[in-house]
């Protein structure tokens, strides 16, 4: 007689692509390019006042001086072009962050940026008792490159290198490092928490075109550099030796990559401050639906990002009109759930 | 080792280890037992405790600041064990109950306590354990699937758990009054201060319990490393056990963060401390677990002695955080990983 096997567990089968066949890729592009627009437009349009589209043409191209006109220039405009800049920065460097350290778990805020964006923020709040937004900005920048250097350099310190999970692990360290000292200082006079937990939330209001103009260019160079990495990166996806086989330069791909992450997520950072999940949850979606080739993944988060990022800033002046809630904390509550209900049907994605 | 059906391996590094690590702890309990507003030498600080020193000193040693140390070292015990099984069920460093949103869920239920329904000292601790369990609770749910829960799902999960909470936190904390906000951001620091046995006590009976139940499960845990087909055909009754880790785990997070509040890193930096300090390629959970009893207490001492009044989160985040560092960069240059 036989005796009943013992049922195995069903395997999940390894994830070579995505679900979008190949030659629906570009396509699909073209669509999300088409979604970012409506977002775009829909950011001008909804808010505490809504405006009526032609008004918004009007207000943009010709402004005649009427209330309706100085809320879409004075508003809305900065409002809309930081959020699609810094959407997709965030897109993009959680893109870069997860291919580097080929971990799925990697957010940009791993290595170090948030972290020393934030001990800046608070020192210059606490210390110099400035209270300026481009004052802000800069600090926050510098901050987080200093951090991300830190990271690297402890992280790569030594024969054995920069791999990714010291890198990684580095990057935890100091980040706990950084937050205990930004609690430090926060928790010495009330007056520095109170200026540093409304910083804390990330928010794209009550910033002017000023703020875009110094961090923009900045954004725009660590796009095209992390744009340039996809085929590196991918050579670099097959392992250390596979990779310098081929003839991917692990070291070089390595160092330009976190270089576009400190430059994409620093700026991001400075601008509208901490924006926690964009960066883990987009690139994550984003390989479910197009497979881990990085010559997809990062157009795909470069596009993804904003549409989510200006969506939830939408919603957020919808739900609490007249007044509203912080992007940041829109982000993550329209973001985790549905985060979560990916990772539930989603086979999990390996890099 | 052999003993019936409980075998153990006999390693005298990690046994050296563990003997150290639980030297340091304890030696740094005594210490802070003898710092205060009446200082207290060492040597006082074990008669009094033996039951042979003056009244007076007695009286401080064992009322006033028995608590706070006791607590220090089983809630360190506590973050550290349930750190090492997390991080081992995910495979992952990052999968610390730190970042899947149990602490999370403990802050949440505490401010909820602190800020809108404005409760004492019981109705916090009740909150933040509620928190802790119900996150783990939605977590674990949510990771369900197919028969199972897969480590690397269940940790996903717990991060978009987490941000979500965090987010609840940050509005909780921009909404409310400063002063109040400012109390509230003392707690989710992590703090050791004014402890009583009402702390001690429910977390010392929490621990009688949850302790040998880790230690039983923890041999699971390496085999589980191998992989969950590994460890199936090794014998390891996989989903039954991790079923049962997860509720360790989630019980000792709960009761260490009742206690003392969501102290950073600790979870998160004990394991990955202890294993390279063993040199072992699998878990320790003992190792662990000492290692944050001695992460929280000698953090807790050193912000005792600090000449401005600072929580111990503080301390615990930069010491570990800078160990860790250093830990790093000495195996980066003996060109270890």
């Amino acid at each position: 007689m036989l005796t009943p096997v013992r049922k195995i567990p069903q395997r999940e089968p390894e994830p070579l692509a995505g679900r979008l066949p190949l030659r629906n890729r570009a396509a699909g592009l073209g669509v999300l390019g088409g979604l970012l627009a409506v977002t775009v437009v829909a950011s001008f349009a909804i808010g505490a006042q809504r405006i009526p589209l032609d008004q918004v043409v009007s207000g943009l191209f010709a402004p005649d001086g009427s209330q309706n006109a100085l809320i879409v220039q004075e508003l809305r405009l900065p409002r809309t072009l930081l959020g699609v800049a810094v959407g997709a920065a965030l897109g993009l460097a959680g893109a870069l962050m997860q291919a580097l350290t080929r971990n799925p778990l990697a957010e940009p805020g791993l290595l170090g940026v948030n972290g020393g964006a934030s001990i800046a923020v608070v020192l210059v709040i606490g210390l110099l008792k400035v209270d300026e937004v481009l004052v802000y900005v800069w600090a926050a920048f510098a901050g987080a490159a200093g951090a991300m250097v830190l990271v690297y350099l402890v992280g790569s310190y030594g024969r054995a290198g920069a791999t990714p999970g010291r890198l990684v692990l580095a990057g935890a360290a100091l980040n706990a490092v950084f937050s205990a000292l930004t609690s430090g200082v926060m928790l010495l006079e009330p007056r520095t928490f109170n200026g540093f937990r409304f910083w804390q939330v990330g928010s794209l209001s009550g910033r002017d075109l000023e703020t875009f103009a110094q961090v923009g260019p900045f954004l725009l160079a660590g796009a095209v550099l992390a744009l340039c990495l996809a085929r590196p990166l991918n050579a670099l996806a097959l392992g250390e030796d596979a990779g310098r086989a081929l003839g991917a330069r692990p070291g070089r791909t390595r160092a330009l990559g976190a270089l576009a992450v400190v430059v994409l997520c620093g700026g991001a950072t400075a601008a509208v401050g901490p924006i926690a999940f964009l960066g883990l949850a987009v690139p994550f979606v984003v390989r479910t639906l197009v497979g881990p080739d990085q010559r997809w993944v990062l157009p795909y988060s470069l596009l993804l990002a904003p549409v989510m990022l200006l969506g939830a800033d939408i919603a957020g002046r919808v739900v609490a009109a007249p007044g509203e809630l912080e992007t940041g904390i829109v982000t993550a509550f329209l973001g985790a759930p549905l985060f979560v209900l990916m990772v539930r049907r989603a086979r999990i994605g390996r890099l | 080792m052999r003993a019936g059906a409980l075998s153990v391996r006999w390693e005298p590094r990690t046994a050296a280890v563990c003997a150290a690590l639980a030297a340091v702890a304890l030696a740094a309990a005594v210490f802070v037992l003898g710092t205060g507003d009446f200082p207290i030498p060492a040597g006082e600080v074990v008669r009094a405790l033996a039951g042979q020193g003056d009244q007076a000193t007695e009286f401080i040693v064992t009322e006033l600041r028995l608590p706070r140390a006791l607590t220090g070292l089983l809630a360190g015990l506590a973050l550290g064990l349930s750190g090492a099984i997390f991080q081992s069920m995910s495979r992952n460093p990052l999968g610390s109950p730190d970042l899947i949103g149990f602490t999370t869920g403990a802050a949440s239920g505490a401010l909820l306590q602190i800020l809108v329904l404005g409760g004492g000292t019981a109705a916090i601790a009740t909150g933040s354990a509620l928190g802790a369990v119900l996150t783990a609770l939605a977590v674990y749910l949510l990771a369900y699937r197919g028969g199972g829960v897969h480590g690397q799902r269940l940790v996903l999960v717990g991060v978009g758990a987490a941000a979500m909470l965090e987010a609840l936190n940050s509005y909780l904390i921009t909404r409310a009054e400063l002063r109040e906000a400012y109390e509230a951001a003392f707690w989710l620091t992590g703090s050791l201060n004014a402890r009583s046995w009402e702390h001690a006590v429910p977390l010392a009976v929490a621990m009688a319990v949850l302790v040998p139940a880790a230690l039983a499960f923890g041999g699971h845990l390496r085999m589980g490393e191998l992989g969950d087909d590994a460890a199936q055909a090794l014998g390891v009754p996989v989903q039954r056990s991790r079923t049962a880790l997860v509720v360790v785990g989630v019980g000792l997070v709960a009761a260490a963060t009742t206690a003392v509040g969501p102290v950073p890193f600790v979870a998160l930096a004990a394991p990955q401390l202890a294993r390279r300090l063993t040199r072992r390629t699998g878990p320790h959970l003992v190792a662990a677990g000492l290692m944050g009893a001695a992460l929280l207490v000698v953090g807790d001492l050193i912000s005792l002695r600090l000449p401005v009044a600072l929580p111990v989160g503080v301390v615990t985040g930069v010491l570990g955080g800078l160990y860790l560092v250093w830990l790093l960069a000495g195996a980066g240059r003996r060109g270890r990983p």
